[in-house]
C-alpha cells in the first residue's frame, strides 16, 4: 500500500512556517530564502519537463524574459507596482512559449535541450546588442508599490519574501494536483513510451506543448520575482550558464516530489553562499564536489533521503 | 598569467592583522576595521584585473597595518585601528553579487566594502548599499551611468569613469595626426566595448566634424579569432584604429593584426593596452598608442608612493603592478585619509562626510572626489606611443591631460558634455 499523501499538507505548513518565521530571520537570510524560493519555481518547472522526459538547457529564455518584461514596465511605463510587473511578466513568457513551444514540441532528448538553448542564446544576443537597455550592464528595477499601496524598504523586503513563499506553495500544490490528474499522468507515460500514449488515444505533441507552456509560465514568474528581489537585471539571466545552473539544482533535488525543488534550491543557495565566504578562491570546487557526492550517493537526488525514511515508516 | 592562488598569503595577512589587534592593550577603544574586498578571483577577468587588484589590496593592507607606507600614510592602520580583510569572488553575475554583498554586510559584518570591476555589478550593488546604509567604495568599474543615472549617499567611486579614456584617446590621436580623416574601431560586443567606441567616436566627431568612420567591428567577447574583422579594418584604409580590447582578446588581436599590416598602415590606439604590455612586450609594434585607464603603471607619476608600490609589488608577486592594483590603492588610501580626518572611533556618517569631496595622494598622483556631490573621483589621464629599446617595450611622446580636460563638469552627463562642449574645453 502507498503511504498517505501529505505533500499538500507539508506545503501549506511550510508556507505558514515561512510566513511566521520570516519576520524573525536576519535580513541576509530573508533575502537568500526569497531568492531560493523564486529559483525553486524554475526548478519545479524543470521537474515537470523531466517527468515528461525532457531536459531544457534554455530555461534562461523565460527567466530573462520575465525579468526584462518586469523591468520594461518600470523603465518605459514608469510603473513600480509589483502586481503589474508580475502579471506582465507572466503574460509575456506565456505568449513567447505559445510560439516557441510549437517548434519545441516536435523534438525530444538532446535536440529539445539544444533547441531551447538556442532560443535563450538568441535573446541573450539581442539584449547584448541593445545599448538602450544597458547592454551587458543591464539596468536597475525599483518596486515602489504593490497593488496600489506604496511600500517602505522593510515592508518591500517582507512583501517580496511573502510573495515568493506564497507562489512557491501555490505552485507546489498546483503542480502536485496537476501531476496527479489525468493530463499530468500522461507526462511520465510520454517519457516511457510515446507510441503507447498515442495508441491510447492521447496526443503526445499536445502533452509536450502544454507542459512547455506551464514550465515557461512558472519560469517567467520566477524571473520577474528575482528581478524585483535583486533590483537589477542583465542579459546574463538568458545565458546558458544560468540555464545550466537550474538543471544542476534540478538534478541535485531529484524529481521525486514537488517539494524537492524548493529544498534543493535552498540548500544550493546556502552552500554557494557559504562557499563564497569561506573559500573565495575555490568556491566552484566546493559546489562541484557537492554535486559529485549527490550523484554518487543519492543518484535520484536529495529527496531520496526523505523517500527512504518515508518507506521505512510506512 | 595569473599566479596560482596564494591562499596561505591571505591567511598570513589575517594572522598579521589579528596579531596587530592583539597588540592593543585590553580594553583599548580602537576597534579593528573590517573591509570586504570584491574582485574577480575566477573567470576571464581574474587574470588581468581581479588578481592584480586582490594582490594590491593584500600588499597595501599589510603595509598599512605595519605602518610601513611612505608619508603621508606612515601611521598604522586607519587612525590606529588595524585592518582585516574578507575576500569575495566577483564572478557569477549580478544576482549572486547582490546576494553576496548582503551577506558581506549583514553576515560578516564588514565596516566597509571595497570592490567591483564589472560596471553591471556596480550598478546592481549601489542601490543595495544605499538600502543597507553601508559605506561602499567602487574601485575599478568604468560606466559613467552609475552616478549619472542616480544619486547615492553611501556609495563612492575612487577611480575616474571610463569616458576619460575615450576622450583622452581622441585628444591624443587628433594631436598626433592633425590631418586625421578616417577612423575605424574594433571593440568587444558588450557594454564596455560599445561605450568605449561610442564615446571615442563622438569625441572625435566633436573635435573634427569632418572625420569619417570606415568601420566599427564588434566581435563577441573572448572570440579570439579576428581574421574577418582585420580584413574589414584594412579595406577601409583608416588613419586610426581604436580598440578597447583587454587581456587575451588584446593579445590575440595584436598577434593576428600585426603580421597583416594593420599597425603599419594605421595608428592603432589601445585604450586598455597597459594590461597586456608586460606579457606581449616587444611584440607590440612600435608606434602603437597605449592607454592605462589613467596615470597608472608605466604612466604613474614619479612620486614616493608610486616608487614604493612599484617595488613592493614586483618584489612580492614577480610582475609589474598594473592599473587595477593602482585603482585598489586609490580606494584604500582614500578611505585611510577619510577615517583619519573623521578621527578615531568616529561613526560611519563622519567617515562619509570626510570622504565626500576630499582629495588625497596616491601612487597615481592626487585624486579629487569632484563629481556627483563629491562621490565620484576625477584624475588625469595619460597616453603614449610604444618604442622598443633593446628588446624592451617603452613609451615615448607621453602626454598628460589634466582631470578637468578629460572629465565632464559637475552636473553634466558625459554624452551631452562630449557632444556639446568638448571643442570648447580644448
Amino acid at each position: 500500500m502507498r503511504a498517505p499523501d501529505r505533500t499538500e499538507k507539508i506545503a501549506l505548513l511550510g508556507l505558514f512556517a515561512l510566513l511566521a518565521g520570516g519576520a524573525f530571520l536576519p535580513q541576509w537570510a530573508l533575502f537568500l530564502v526569497t531568492l531560493a524560493l523564486a529559483k525553486g519555481l524554475v526548478v519545479l518547472s524543470l521537474l515537470l519537463l523531466m517527468r515528461t522526459g525532457l531536459v531544457s538547457f534554455g530555461h534562461g529564455l523565460y527567466y530573462c524574459l520575465g525579468a526584462y518584461a518586469a523591468g520594461m514596465v518600470g523603465q518605459l511605463l514608469h510603473v513600480g507596482d509589483a502586481a503589474v510587473m508580475l502579471l506582465v511578466a507572466l503574460a509575456v513568457s506565456c505568449a513567447v512559449a505559445l510560439i516557441v513551444g510549437l517548434l519545441l514540441a516536435s523534438y525530444r532528448g538532446i535536440f529539445f535541450a539544444m533547441l531551447s538553448l538556442a532560443f535563450s542564446m538568441i535573446l541573450y544576443g539581442l539584449l547584448v546588442k541593445s545599448a538602450a537597455l544597458g547592454s551587458t550592464d543591464g539596468f536597475n528595477i525599483t518596486v515602489t508599490a504593490a497593488a496600489g499601496a506604496s511600500l517602505s524598504s522593510a515592508s518591500r523586503r517582507y512583501l517580496l519574501f511573502a510573495l515568493s513563499a506564497s507562489f512557491a506553495a501555490m505552485a507546489a500544490v498546483g503542480m502536485h494536483r496537476f501531476l496527479g490528474s489525468h493530463l499530468g499522468r500522461l507526462a511520465p507515460a510520454v517519457r516511457d513510451n510515446e507510441l503507447r500514449v498515442e495508441y491510447l488515444g492521447a496526443s503526445v505533441r499536445r502533452v509536450v506543448y502544454l507542459n512547455t507552456i506551464i514550465a515557461a509560465a512558472l519560469t517567467g514568474l520566477a524571473g520577474a520575482l528575482t528581478a524585483l528581489v535583486v533590483g537589477h537585471i542583465d542579459p546574463e539571466m538568458a545565458y546558458w550558464t544560468t540555464s545550466g545552473e537550474f538543471v544542476f539544482v534540478a538534478i541535485l533535488s531529484g524529481t521525486a516530489s514537488v517539494l524537492a525543488p524548493f529544498l534543493g534550491s535552498l540548500l544550493f543557495e546556502l552552500l554557494r553562499s557559504f562557499a563564497y565566504q569561506y573559500s573565495p578562491n575555490t568556491w566552484q570546487m566546493v559546489v562541484g564536489a557537492a554535486m559529485l557526492l549527490v550523484i554518487m550517493f543519492l543518484p535520484t537526488g536529495l529527496w531520496a533521503v526523505f523517500g527512504r525514511r518515508g518507506k521505512r515508516v510506512a | 598569467m595569473a599566479r596560482p592562488i596564494p591562499l596561505f598569503e591571505g591567511l598570513a595577512i589575517l594572522a598579521i592583522a589579528s596579531a596587530a589587534g592583539a597588540q592593543q592593550p585590553a580594553g583599548a577603544e580602537v576597534k579593528p576595521v573590517k573591509i570586504g574586498i570584491v574582485t574577480f578571483l575566477s573567470g576571464a577577468a581574474a587574470g588581468p584585473f581581479g588578481v592584480p587588484a586582490r594582490n594590491g589590496a593584500e600588499l597595501l593592507v599589510e603595509a598599512i597595518n605595519a605602518g610601513s607606507l611612505p608619508p603621508p600614510y606612515a601611521t598604522k592602520g586607519f587612525g590606529g585601528a588595524p585592518l582585516s580583510l574578507a575576500f569575495i569572488d566577483e564572478a557569477g553575475g549580478t544576482t549572486k553579487q547582490v546576494s553576496e554583498y548582503r551577506d558581506l554586510v549583514q553576515r560578516q559584518n564588514v565596516d566597509v566594502v571595497v570592490g567591483y570591476i564589472s560596471s553591471g555589478d556596480c550598478l546592481a550593488v549601489a542601490p543595495v548599499a544605499e538600502e543597507l546604509k553601508k559605506l561602499t567604495v567602487l574601485f575599478d568599474c568604468g560606466s559613467p551611468r552609475i552616478f549619472e543615472d542616480a544619486s547615492y549617499q553611501y556609495v563612492f567611486r575612487t577611480d575616474a569613469h571610463a569616458a576619460m579614456d575615450s576622450v583622452g584617446a581622441a585628444l591624443y590621436v587628433t594631436e598626433l595626426k592633425p590631418g586625421l580623416k578616417k577612423i575605424a574601431g574594433i571593440n568587444q560586443n558588450y557594454a564596455w566595448g560599445q561605450d568605449s567606441w561610442n564615446d571615442f567616436e563622438s569625441a572625435i566627431k566633436a573635435l573634427k566634424p569632418a572625420v569619417e568612420t570606415t568601420t566599427s567591428q564588434m566581435p563577441k567577447l573572448l572570440s579570439g579569432q579576428y581574421g574577418a574583422e582585420i580584413s574589414a579594418l584594412l579595406s577601409g584604409d583608416p588613419d586610426v584604429v581604436h580598440s578597447s580590447f583587454w587581456d587575451g582578446d588584446l593579445e590575440a588581436f595584436v598577434l593576428q593584426a600585426a603580421p597583416r599590416g594593420v599597425f603599419a598602415k594605421s595608428t592603432v590606439i589601445l585604450t586598455a593596452g597597459e594590461t597586456a604590455m608586460a606579457r606581449l612586450g616587444a611584440q607590440i609594434p612600435d608606434g602603437t598608442v597605449i592607454g592605462a585607464r589613467g596615470p597608472h603603471g608605466v604612466y604613474a607619476p614619479d612620486n614616493q608612493l608610486n616608487r614604493w608600490l612599484r617595488k613592493a609589488f614586483f618584489d612580492r608577486y614577480g610582475v609589474a603592478a598594473t592599473y587595477p592594483a593602482y585603482h585598489m590603492a586609490q580606494a584604500l588610501l582614500g578611505l585611510k585619509t577619510a577615517y583619519e580626518k573623521a578621527g578615531s572611533g568616529a561613526g560611519q556618517e563622519k567617515v562619509i562626510a570626510a570622504l565626500e569631496g576630499s582629495s588625497f595622494e596616491t601612487p597615481s598622483g592626487t585624486i579629487r572626489m569632484a563629481l556627483a556631490k563629491g562621490h565620484q573621483a576625477i584624475e588625469e589621464t595619460v597616453y603614449g606611443t610604444t618604442k622598443t629599446v633593446k628588446g624592451q617595450v617603452t613609451v615615448v611622446n607621453v602626454k598628460r591631460y589634466p582631470a578637468e580636460v578629460v572629465n565632464p563638469p559637475e552636473g553634466m552627463k558625459t554624452q551631452d558634455w562630449i557632444k556639446a562642449s568638448l571643442k570648447r574645453t580644448k
